[in-house]
């Protein structure tokens, strides 16, 4: 177990340094860069002076040099400086993962609470009405976009209560945070929970025809233990897996939503930097959600081990 | 004598009666709630060239001279005091003194001095060491020939020649007065003015306040304690946070006409006003690029356009059809309708236009059969793309068939620069209703932001000649006639000025939304919130 992670957490540092060259090559080889974004406010650009910003913000220097400038700032902690605001990158990114990790933790929250019970069941009850129910919920969870449910859930607070759940940075506690952003977390984690319910009816479907679940009704164990115990336990693995993706996307893949409910996080924040060219903005949160995407699937594969016994990290 | 005395005496109580209580009903306090449209590109007004840093950050700053923020109408007229107590001219109106106020302080407690107001021009006019990363309206001041200082509080403008409207330009939102002692760089991020409020905290893509400054030179003012701008990109969230109560006022102009049927019914007790924005949708034609160096093909273009077409599309009816400067009413110097129809492209038959321009075309060789292939290049912002589409539409009338190339927001102006277009959409703001802004900045030689690089010598002296002529009736036709030369070139036709509304909460008092331009009413020193 001992050489199986020190071989993973190699791969994993060997993972993130093709990341960190695969972000700084293809972000320089999208059309247009921060000067002429610079300009693009001004309406207009002039060439010396753009040149002249390029020298600045040391963009005139080879790739490599920019490169290994970027990386060894980063060994050392240090993310340079945004073109855009001209202030540290860790001051604007730092404030920002807080948000989104609330958003995101509530959203899994969501997902996992609803989706793995309303899926046992759905699978319990096969072909029942409550199952053809749980089934019309999931499908439409999984079809309507997220930004329509997000203004969707706007518009019907406006409407009935006159009020808008937008975020809002001084709520005056963490309750408050967390209650304010369980809205936009629902929306969230309605689609993702259909996708754990769906999953983990299926799966539950396939195990509960097995033999060993029939052996344990034979011996008179209760429904709950049968279903939970027995058969959720073995089922759980390919959900643990879809668990695990949904929570790296759930970290930069919430553009939309923290979009329609203007929570200013990671993902929008990313997106408004890549278009603006900001370069150590982009290098360095692409790379905190890889470390976060690549963790993640660690602890996932550890999950594994714990969940079932049979699997096991060894030469 | 006596009944004199009396009647004089009975006057001022009946005008202390009328005054009195408008005066006596302004509250002080609490935060006024703006939304932002977009995330601003820095806090240095002379550096930007958008609504976005100006209506946030003109609340930081005064200017030497302002328009009349009570006025709805930008003028000479208008134009009243601010960091200058007065000002003249000399004898060869070449020379404008400003005698400036005493006692005012920047945020950070340094004493205001002419001084800074040399440090200023100097920067916009490149002779500072400490000069602007970017500096959009250099054109501005191009006659400047120098800042004198006559003492802490004297201040000469030296001029090439003399601009009866050089005053004017000292009065938009875009002339404050900086302070020598901080740098460009620190202006960007962190302004310090001698204005209302001073800047509190910029948080990007989330939002900007601005904290009352108690030591504001017009005393009593400001009323609000502080001003919160909220960034939200996205158009149906802040309208419909806007209707919820959560602000009390939209960010300038984001109201369009559609939307304004959707906020009035919603929220029927917001005050809503449709002004023209200044802003005018045209057409950029490359002239290096083929086809479009064949000024016959210029021609047909300019002649298959429906400018009504547009108008009824895109606003409803509510825009308006003009040439390069906002027509009348609020406009002082465009052109009314009859005036316009006589510039070329401009017939309200379209049909015969379009008749006209397909013979252009036929002759050239194009027809249905074998039409122009072109790509028509906008930016990729709604308000540039709706009208691309109805362009292309309209120029498949004449045997052109366009495709539309959609350009990433951020790079559009340096892909426009560089000339990397045949014919495109454009959207271009006007900050002061006055010949010499709009002209100067669009149509000269040398002016950087001249975007199709458009070069009449005959057209730049016509401009110099109106920016010298003092009579207003005179010089309105000489601007008639720069717009006859415009139009007959094709420099960037204007199809139309759109209007879009502002809309604020019945609680937000002091608030006068300008007509003929969007730059300039954002000090905010007079409004206050009746809660």
């Amino acid at each position: 177990m001992g050489a199986y992670l020190i071989r993973r957490l190699l791969l994993m540092l060997v993972t993130l340094f093709g990341m960190s060259i695969l972000i700084f090559v293809m972000l320089r080889l999208v059309p247009g860069n921060i000067t002429d974004i610079i300009f693009d406010s001004a309406g207009f650009v002039n060439p010396a002076a753009k040149k002249k910003i390029e020298r600045q913000l040391g963009l005139d220097q080879p790739i490599v040099t920019q490169y290994v400038s970027w990386i060894s700032g980063l060994a050392r902690g240090d993310l340079g400086y945004a073109y855009v605001s001209e202030k540290p990158a860790i001051d604007e990114i730092l404030p920002r993962i807080p948000v989104t990790a609330k958003l995101a933790v509530l959203a899994l929250a969501f997902s996992v609470l609803f989706g793995v019970p309303l899926g046992v069941i759905s699978a319990v009850r096969q072909n029942t009405s409550l199952d053809y129910a749980l089934r019309v919920l999931s499908l439409s969870g999984l079809s309507l976009p997220s930004f329509w449910l997000g203004l969707l859930i706007l518009m019907a607070f406006v409407h009935w209560f006159g009020w808008i759940p937008i975020y809002k940075s001084n709520t005056g506690s963490f309750w408050h945070d967390m209650a304010l952003l369980s809205i936009p977390a629902a929306a969230v984690g309605f689609r993702s929970s259909a996708l754990v319910m769906r999953l983990t009816r299926s799966s539950m479907l396939e195990v509960m025809r097995q033999d060993y679940i029939r052996t344990a009704r034979a011996k008179g164990a209760s429904d709950v233990a049968v279903n939970y115990d027995h058969a959720l336990r073995n089922a759980v693995l390919p959900v643990v897996t879809i668990i695990g993706i949904e929570a790296a996307f759930l970290i930069g893949g919430l553009i939309v939503t923290e979009t329609v409910f203007n929570i200013p996080g990671v993902a929008r924040f990313l997106v408004e930097a890549i278009r603006w060219r900001d370069y150590p903005i982009v290098q360095n949160l692409v790379m905190f959600i890889a470390i976060v995407v690549v963790v993640v699937n660690f602890i996932v594969d550890m999950l594994y081990v714990v969940l079932d016994p049979r699997i096991k990290y060894e030469e | 004598m006596a009944s004199n005395f009396v009647r004089g005496f009975c006057a001022a109580v009946v005008a202390l009666a009328l005054s009195a209580p408008a005066a006596l009903a302004q509250k002080a306090g609490g935060t006024m709630r703006i939304y932002h449209r977009d995330n601003l590109p820095s806090g240095s007004i002379h550096e930007e060239a958008t609504i976005s840093t100006v209506s946030p950050f003109m609340a930081v700053f005064n200017n030497l001279v302002v328009y009349d923020q009570q006025q709805k109408l930008n003028s000479p007229e208008t134009i009243v005091p601010e960091l200058a107590e007065s000002w003249a001219w000399d004898s060869s109106k070449t020379k404008l003194t400003f005698k400036l106020r005493q006692g005012v302080k920047w945020h950070d407690g340094k004493p205001f001095t002419a001084k800074d107001v040399a440090c200023t021009w100097n920067k916009l006019t490149g002779k500072d060491k400490d000069d602007f990363r970017k500096n959009p309206r250099a054109i501005w001041w191009h006659n400047l020939k120098e800042v004198t200082v006559n003492g802490d509080h004297d201040v000469t403008f030296n001029l090439n020649r003399p601009q009866p409207s050089f005053l004017s330009l000292f009065a938009s939102g875009y002339s404050p007065v900086y302070p020598c002692h901080v740098s460009t760089k620190d202006m960007r991020t962190n302004p310090i003015g001698t204005g209302p409020f001073k800047f509190v905290e910029f948080k990007r893509g989330e939002s900007v306040t601005f904290a009352r400054n108690p030591d504001y030179w017009k005393k009593g003012h400001p009323y609000l304690d502080g001003i919160e701008w909220k960034v939200i990109e996205n158009r149906s969230t802040r309208i419909l946070a806007f209707v919820a109560g959560e602000f009390d006022m939209t960010f300038s102009a984001d109201v369009t006409v559609p939307l304004l049927k959707d906020v009035t019914s919603q929220a029927p007790k917001a005050i809503c006003e449709l002004a023209p924005t200044y802003v005018s949708t045209n057409l950029i034609i490359n002239p290096k690029a083929p086809p479009f160096n064949e000024a016959k093909i210029r021609k047909a273009v300019a002649l298959t356009l429906d400018r009504k077409a547009y108008i009824d599309i895109l606003s409803g009816g509510k825009a308006n059809i003009a040439g390069v400067m906002l027509p009348p009413p609020e406009g002082l110097w465009g052109m009314p309708p009859e005036e316009l129809q006589k510039l070329p492209g401009y017939a309200a038959d379209v049909e015969k236009s379009r008749a006209e321009a397909r013979q252009i075309m036929e002759g050239l060789g194009y027809s249905d059969a074998k039409p122009l292939k072109v790509k028509v290049s906008t930016r990729n912002i709604a308000i540039y793309r709706d009208p691309a589409v109805i362009l292309i539409d309209q120029m498949k009338k004449i045997h052109i068939d366009g495709e539309l190339e959609v350009i990433d927001t951020s790079i559009w102006h340096a892909k426009v620069t560089r000339g990397e277009f045949a014919v495109g959409l454009n959207l271009t703001g006007v900050a002061v209703d006055d010949p010499d802004v709009n002209l100067y900045e669009n149509y000269a030689c040398d002016s950087e932001r001249n975007l199709t690089q458009y070069c009449n010598k005959e057209v730049d002296a016509l401009i110099d000649k109106q920016s010298q002529e003092t009579d207003f009736a005179k010089r309105k036709q000489l601007v008639w006639q720069i717009e006859h030369k415009l139009a007959e070139d094709l420099a960037r036709p204007i199809i139309m000025y759109d209007r879009a509304a502002t809309c604020w909460q019945p609680h937000l008092k002091g608030f006068v939304l300008h007509a003929n331009s969007i730059y300039n009413n954002w000090r905010l020193d007079d409004v206050w919130l009746d809660k």
